[in-house]
């Protein structure tokens, strides 16, 4: 039976975790309106983009000649997996949610005879991968100094990831990211970027014939690369939001808990106060009985 | 009044300009050229210029690098990779770019150096244009 000093002082302790989780669940909230406004912000440009781009791979991808970011290395014997997960934790589920699927999807290549490779994006990601699958780990970005993810990180992946490509290190790429839905669920999303895949055009859409400058291929060329980072840019985009609503959540669910806690520990408190004061009673009477 | 279409000018990070243009410049990779209401829908990529827009409210100016215009019958839409205003633009800004244009530079491969070199080249004439 705990003491009254202990009681009040795990009562006091659970009060200040209560005050930590609080405080964070408010910050969360307030960076998950930064993150979906963000987020918000980029859609039309991806969009309009992918529908351009959309385009012009159904009009050029049957092409012999079209770019190996759109056709493929014609092999995919080595897979390259990028994991983007969040540089925190006290976040829920989100880090291991994505590193979960992120482990499937390597296990299962590799049962297929695959090489896979890994490039991790945040911390928690590279900690959770790493001690499984550590031989395939190849890079790491560190966004840990980064605030405000910019599309210059985005391009700064993209960049690492097109050069390991030209190199010929890996014939597929997919990224790993957490979509958002909304504050309580995220969900885990392998998305292939290279060969670069898109939604299938509308049948009967009505299709403009274009000029093109300086011809379609080498718009192609351009625009293509520029597509990866867009859609790296996109999912960090998505995985801000996703890992502060997560954190929101879990924080929500941590300062609940400690409510209860709270509670629960006041009412024993109570009793055995009220425990101490009736043997102290007992005693007086019985003492003043025995007289 | 003269007859407008629909301009958007948009950066991966925000929405810079969405509004009714009588004509607008791009600096497209070919060289400038103009879009006015009904010209013939063209794709064409960027290079870092000046993209001025022209509309009933006055005349606009926006530092783009890289990056699309899709003209077509509905409007004009200008996807840049970065799009700053031209009078927001600072000393700081384009000595960035410019690091960044020559470092690209000295580590491009031999096939793309003549590009990195052009892209340089054309990041130096937006100073210039600016005069900053």
């Amino acid at each position: 039976m705990p003491s009254l000093k202990d009681l009040k002082n795990r009562i006091q302790s659970v009060k200040n975790t209560r005050k930590i989780t609080k405080a964070m669940q408010m910050v969360a909230a307030a960076k998950l309106r930064r993150a979906q406004d963000a987020a918000e912000a980029s859609r039309p440009y991806t969009e309009r983009f992918n529908a351009v781009l959309g385009g012009l791979a159904a009009s050029v991808g049957g092409s012999d000649t079209a770019p190996k970011l759109l056709s493929g290395t014609g092999s995919d014997q080595t897979h390259l997996l990028v994991v983007m997960t969040a540089e925190r934790g006290l976040c829920g589920g989100f880090n291991s949610n994505i590193a979960k699927l992120a482990r499937a999807k390597a296990n299962e290549l590799k049962a297929a005879g695959k090489t896979v490779k890994i490039l991790t994006v945040g911390k928690k990601g590279r900690d959770a991968i790493k001690r499984e699958l550590g031989d395939a780990f190849i890079g790491h970005v560190d966004l840990t100094e980064v605030k405000r993810v910019g599309y210059d990180n985005a391009q700064d992946i993209a960049r690492d990831v097109l050069a390991r490509f030209d190199g010929g290190e890996f014939d597929v790429a997919t990224i790993f990211y957490a979509k958002f839905v909304n504050v309580v669920s995220q969900i885990p999303t392998a998305q292939q970027i290279i060969p670069a895949t898109f939604d299938a055009v509308e049948e009967g859409a009505e299709a403009t014939l274009y000029d093109y400058e300086p011809n379609e291929e080498a718009i192609l060329a351009d625009l293509l690369p520029r597509g990866v980072a867009t859609q790296i840019f996109a999912a960090l985009l998505e995985n801000g939001a996703s890992e502060q609503g997560a954190r929101m959540s879990a924080m929500d669910n941590a300062t609940r808990n400690a409510g209860e806690m709270i509670d629960k520990l006041t009412i024993e408190f109570n009793r055995s106060r009220q425990a101490v004061i009736t043997s102290e009673l007992i005693e007086i009477i019985s003492g003043a009985e025995a007289l | 009044m003269a007859q407008t279409m629909q301009f958007d000018l948009v950066s991966p990070e925000r929405a810079l300009a969405s509004l009714q243009a009588i004509a607008v410049q791009i600096p497209g990779a070919d060289g400038d050229l103009t879009a006015m209401p009904d010209h013939a829908p063209t794709i064409t990529t960027l290079r870092p210029g000046l993209l001025t827009v022209e509309s009933n409210e006055g005349t606009q100016s926006y530092a783009v690098t890289g990056g699309f215009a899709d003209i077509n019958a509905e409007g004009t839409s200008v996807l840049a990779e970065k799009a700053i205003p031209a009078s927001e633009m600072t000393a700081d800004d384009m000595d960035a770019l410019i690091a960044v244009a020559k470092d690209a530079v000295s580590t491009a491969s031999e096939d793309n150096v003549d590009v990195a070199a052009k892209n340089l080249a054309d990041i130096e004439a937006l100073r210039t244009a600016l005069n900053i």
